[in-house]
Order: structure tokens, then C-alpha cells, then sequence
């Protein structure tokens, strides 16, 4: 036994006492490595800044939380070496999977949590905002996020859910001075607890028909029996479709999407659309196409279908009559949900390879995107319309070039990584049968490149208006701008490296040894 | 499975969570929205309860005590942004706060 496991038992034996007749589950540490450095590092950083107070240099609280993620980014390689040897396993007595999936998902996180940590270490300073509660919650909510993509169990997904939920409510309404941060706070809160609450009854259900909570035994009996309760489970199933629904912001549960994106501060938008998304979504993969996939996938599909339909139509409309970029951005991000959504439609192993390639690229051009925002806004935000972005290529070239490579990438131009994402999810969505779908797609991928072009043009055609304050472009922010573009064309040039991961990245149930 | 007795406790439970689900929708009063929630809340830990009995099986149980933790810090959360819109203007009525829109 190693040094550390052996100090593991030693304080397992002292701090838990077993009731009798209790079998405390044993507990791989380093399997939930990972998500223990992300947790820690939140909490060893409050403790840290409480005792030292103003004694803290301001630089630190950014650099220890992309340290964190950095250093979880890495606890990734050695286990994923013993995934490849060893094959998936779940860990602590059934309710944490440790898969290809799991640990993919958290290397995306862990590229979320250093993209908002690079634009916060800018944008606090300017607005005065300086505190490292920001960061705490960062990496607060990565750990949740990792918790959601590892879950092996209905209720460990919950409070996962809960953890990055709970830690983005309170970013978002953390601008003090714009009563808008605070109005999106209070909606997303409001909204959030409600589908939180419809989560919860899906699994309080999916529990009485079921007998389980834990994924892996869900599909066993699933596959097993004839399932008596029929008319509870499917009422379990569309209850969590409808709590998932509302976190990945999928039409028709999206109504909160545009105005909390728009009403967050923005580097904490983009981390919405990035970490938080993959944690919905990676959700909605791990319980429906892995644990309903096999027996009931007739059930869900075609909700799911008329949930992908609906977003990427309302996504791609809805952004060309907005004026402020930043809700034009969010209403893509809707249309982006989609795209994700025939991923999870297809329910194949190529559609949820897909889906987490998709993810990964959208957490590079949202981060990019959001990026351009925060800069273009200036302090307190107030430049967010299509007519501040007049003339930008004239004043800053180099901006206008990021800006433009995102969009195109968004918009799914060949040569970037949008194009490869949007082609996997397609594919995977025509393998499966889904091929109406597919064009649906396909058609609002042309509605919303329209969008994109919109505001390109905007950028190099029209004349920088007069009198307009100087634009800087902070360091920090400089280096997330240009890790966004270079990820977007390397992954678009080169992808084998990354879609190959990808594809050995499928979540497998494995049932808890006794 | 079901003796018609038990099954009553998973009716009351569905009855209490419309109830919440309705009440959240129909107020513009953000506080008694939270209270909508909770209620939502503790219906589901009703369900989990009365399905832990029915199923023989202390899952259901453990499950309230999870549940309640979070919905603690839900609510501690909700109530902080409430205040913080609170201090701007006199009264937290969710008609008033509407500034974003499109």
C-alpha cells in the first residue's frame, strides 16, 4: 500500500466510525483527484485570503486558481492512464464514474476555469470589483461541474448541480453597482431553484420506479425486467428533461438565457456558456443516452428532438433582430444548444463523442467571444450595442481580426474548429436516423452565419464613430484572447489529436462490486 | 406494489409541488416565490420519504438529508441577491426589476 492510501485509511478509521451494521464505502483518492484539487484549492484560497485579509497581493487569487485548474488538468493524465489500462470503474461505493467521459469533461473545465480566471484578473480591477470571492467561486463551481460529468449516482448528479449552480447565482449578481447584474441574479436564482426543483422530482420518481438512484443499477433493472411502474418512470423522465432542459438552455425553457447572459458580468457569461453548459449537458448524456439509452430510447428521442428543433430555430431567429452583441451572443449560445442537443438526440457513442468535441470547442470561441465584449464594453459595461463595434477594425486591427475568427468559427466556417463540431454532431445526429433534424440544422447554421457576417461587417465597413474612449486591451486578457483563437484554428486544422480523445471518451456504467 | 394507504402520501406530496409550481408562476413577490420553492422541495423530499418506506429502503431517506442542505444554501443565496436589490429600491416586487428585455 502507498503512503498516501495508507493515511487515507488512517483518517477514514478515525474520523468515521461505522454505525454497526453501516459499511462505510471505501474511498479512492485518487480517483476524485481531479475534483478534490478544484475543491480544495476553493477552499485553502478563502481560508488563505480570510487569515491574511489585505496582506494578499492582488495577483494571487488568479494565479492559485489557474494553478488549481491547471494542476487538476494534469491529475487528469495519470488517471486517464489507468483508464486506458484498467477500463472505467466507479468509485466511492457506486457513486462516482470514472470513465473517459468523466475525465474529458474535466480537462474542458479545467480550460473554462483558466479562460475566466485570465479576463476576471482584468476585469476586476477596472470595474473596482477587486475580491477574491470571484475566484472562490470559480473554482467552486468547476468542482460542481466535475461532480455532474462524474456522477454515477442520481442524487450525487443533484447536489453537483446544486454546487454549480448555486456558486453561478452568485456571480452573477455579484457586479454591485449595475442593477442589471442584480436583476439577472434574482431571475436566474428564481428560475434555476424551479427547474432544480423539477430535477429533483424526476429522480424522486425515477427512484419509485426504479427502486435506485444509482445509474448503473437503473439500466440493470431497466434492462432486466418489465418494468411495472411504466407510466411513473416517464413521468421521472420528462420531469429531469425538463430540469436538465432549462440548465443547458434549451428552447422552450430558455427564457432565462438571454437575460441573465446579458446581465452577468461578461467574463462570468462566458464561463456560463462554458463550464456550465458542459456540466447540463454532460448530465443529460450520462442519464439518458447511457442509463435510459439502451431500453428506453424510444421514449425520450423524440422530445429530445422537438427540444433541438426548437432551440436551434429560436437561437439562429432571435439573435438577427437583437442589437446588443452580447444578447446576440446568448441567443447563439440557444442555437448552439442545439446543435449540442443532436449529440445527445443521437444517442450513439459517435453522437456523445460528438457532443463533448462540441463542448470543448464552444468553451474556446464563448470564452474568445466574451473576451471581445468585456474589452469593447469599457468600465461599467455600457458598450454593448452593434453600434459601438462601428469601425473597430480601424482602431484596433488586431480585435477585429479575433473577433472575426471567433464568429466564423461560430458561425461554422471550414478551417475552424465550429465547422469540424458542427459536422460531428450532424453526422452523428444522420447515423441515427435523425436526418430532418439534421437539416434543420443545417438551415439555421445559415441563419445564424447571417448574424455573425452582421456584425463582422459592422466591424470593417462602418466608420468608427467620433469621440468614442480609447480601447486598451489589458495583458491578461490579451493572452485568453489569443489561447481562444489559437485553440479555435489548431483544433480546426489539426483535430486528430483531440477528436481521437474524444472518441475513446464515452461514459460506461459500472456496477458497484459489493 | 401500492396499497391504496401509502399511495396517499405520494398524491398529497405531487398536490403540494403544483401547488409550489403555480404559486411561483402566479406571484410577482420574490420572497414568496422562495417560499414556492421550498415547498416544491419538500414535496420531493415527501416523495422520496413515502417511496423509501413503500420500497423498503433507507435510500430514500438519507436522500431528504442532501436535500435539505441544499435547499438551506439555495436560500441563503436567494436571500442575499434580494437584499442586494433591496438596498437599491425600496420594495422587491419582480415586475420592478425588468430592465432586461429583447
Amino acid at each position: 500500500m502507498s503512503g498516501p492510501s495508507v493515511l487515507a485509511a488512517a483518517l477514514q478509521d478515525v474520523l468515521i466510525e461505522p454505525a454497526p451494521g453501516f459499511e462505510v464505502p471505501s474511498i479512492d483518492w485518487a480517483g476524485i483527484a481531479p475534483n478534490l484539487i478544484l475543491m480544495l484549492g476553493s477552499i485553502l484560497l478563502l481560508t488563505v485570503v480570510s487569515v491574511l485579509k489585505r496582506r494578499v497581493p492582488s495577483w494571487f487569487a488568479p494565479v492559485w486558481t489557474i494553478s488549481a485548474a491547471v494542476a487538476a488538468g494534469c491529475a487528469v493524465v495519470p488517471l486517464w492512464q489507468r483508464f486506458a489500462d484498467t477500463g472505467p470503474e466507479t468509485l466511492v461505493g457506486g457513486a462516482v464514474g470514472l470513465d473517459g467521459f468523466s475525465l474529458f469533461a474535466t480537462v474542458v473545465v479545467c480550460i473554462a476555469v483558466v479562460f475566466v480566471a485570465l479576463l476576471l484578473a482584468d476585469y476586476l480591477p477596472r470595474e473596482s470589483l477587486e475580491s477574491p470571492e470571484w475566484y472562490v467561486l470559480v473554482l467552486l463551481s468547476a468542482s460542481g461541474a466535475v461532480t455532474m460529468a462524474s456522477a454515477d449516482d442520481l442524487i450525487v448528479l443533484f447536489v453537483g448541480l446544486e454546487i454549480l449552480s448555486v456558486a453561478a447565482y452568485v456571480m452573477t449578481a455579484m457586479h454591485r453597482r449595475r442593477v442589471t447584474s442584480q436583476e439577472a441574479g434574482l431571475k436566474y436564482f428564481v428560475l434555476g431553484a424551479f427547474s432544480s426543483a423539477f430535477l429533483l422530482y424526476g429522480i424522486a420518481l425515477t427512484y419509485g420506479a426504479t427502486g435506485s438512484t444509482n445509474l448503473a443499477e437503473i439500466q440493470a433493472f431497466l434492462a432486466g425486467d418489465v418494468v411495472t411502474q411504466n407510466a411513473l418512470l416517464l413521468g421521472g423522465l420528462a420531469f429531469m428533461l425538463v430540469g436538465l432542459g432549462f440548465k443547458v438552455g434549451a428552447v422552450p425553457f430558455h427564457s432565462w438565457a438571454p437575460d441573465v447572459y446579458q446581465g452577468a458580468p461578461t467574463p462570468i457569461s462566458g464561463y456560463m456558456a462554458g463550464a456550465v453548459k458542459l456540466g447540463a449537458f454532460a448530465a443529460l448524456l450520462r442519464v439518458f443516452v447511457v442509463a435510459f439509452g439502451p431500453a428506453y430510447r424510444q421514449e425520450w428521442q423524440p422530445l429530445v428532438a422537438v427540444l433541438a428543433v426548437l432551440s436551434l430555430v429560436v437561437g439562429a431567429f432571435a439573435a438577427i433582430s437583437q442589437t446588443n452583441v452580447k444578447r446576440m451572443l446568448a441567443y447563439s449560445s440557444i442555437n448552439h444548444a442545439g446543435f449540442i442537443l443532436l449529440g445527445v438526440l443521437a444517442a450513439s457513442a459517435a453522437g456523445t463523442e460528438s457532443a463533448l468535441f462540441y463542448l470543448l470547442a464552444y468553451t474556446f470561441m464563448a470564452a474568445g467571444s466574451f473576451a471581445v465584449v468585456t474589452v469593447v464594453g469599457r468600465t461599467g459595461e455600457h458598450r454593448q450595442s452593434l453600434e459601438d463595434y462601428r469601425g473597430l477594425a480601424s482602431v484596433r486591427p488586431g480585435l477585429a481580426l479575433v473577433f472575426t475568427v471567433l464568429l466564423l468559427s461560430q458561425a461554422g466556417v471550414p478551417l475552424t474548429v465550429g465547422f469540424l463540431a458542427k459536422l460531428y454532431v450532424v453526422t452523428a445526429a444522420v447515423e441515427s436516423g435523425f436526418d430532418w433534424v439534421a437539416v434543420v440544422a443545417m438551415l439555421t447554421a445559415v441563419v445564424s452565419a447571417f448574424m455573425y457576417l452582421r456584425i463582422v461587417a459592422t466591424m470593417y465597413f462602418a466608420d468608427a464613430p467620433e469621440g468614442a474612449p480609447a480601447l486598451r486591451i489589458p495583458a491578461a486578457t490579451g493572452v485568453a484572447l489569443g489561447l481562444s483563437v489559437v485553440g479555435v484554428l489548431l483544433l480546426g486544422i489539426v483535430p486528430g489529436p483531440v477528436s481521437d480523445w474524444a472518441n475513446e471518451a464515452v461514459a460506461q456504467l459500472v456496477v458497484a462490486a459489493p | 406494489m401500492f396499497t391504496f394507504g401509502d399511495s396517499w402520501y405520494l398524491v398529497l406530496a405531487a398536490i403540494i409541488f403544483a401547488i409550489g409550481a403555480v404559486g411561483l408562476i402566479v406571484r410577482r413577490n420574490p420572497l414568496v416565490m422562495f417560499m414556492c420553492v421550498e415547498l416544491m422541495l419538500n414535496a420531493v423530499n415527501l416523495t422520496f420519504v413515502a417511496f423509501g418506506n413503500l420500497l423498503g429502503d433507507v435510500g430514500g431517506q438519507t436522500v431528504v438529508f442532501f436535500v435539505l442542505v441544499v435547499a438551506a444554501a439555495e436560500v441563503v443565496v436567494g436571500l442575499a441577491i434580494i437584499v442586494a436589490i433591496m438596498r437599491r429600491r425600496a420594495e422587491a416586487n419582480a415586475d420592478d426589476v425588468s430592465l432586461l428585455r429583447g
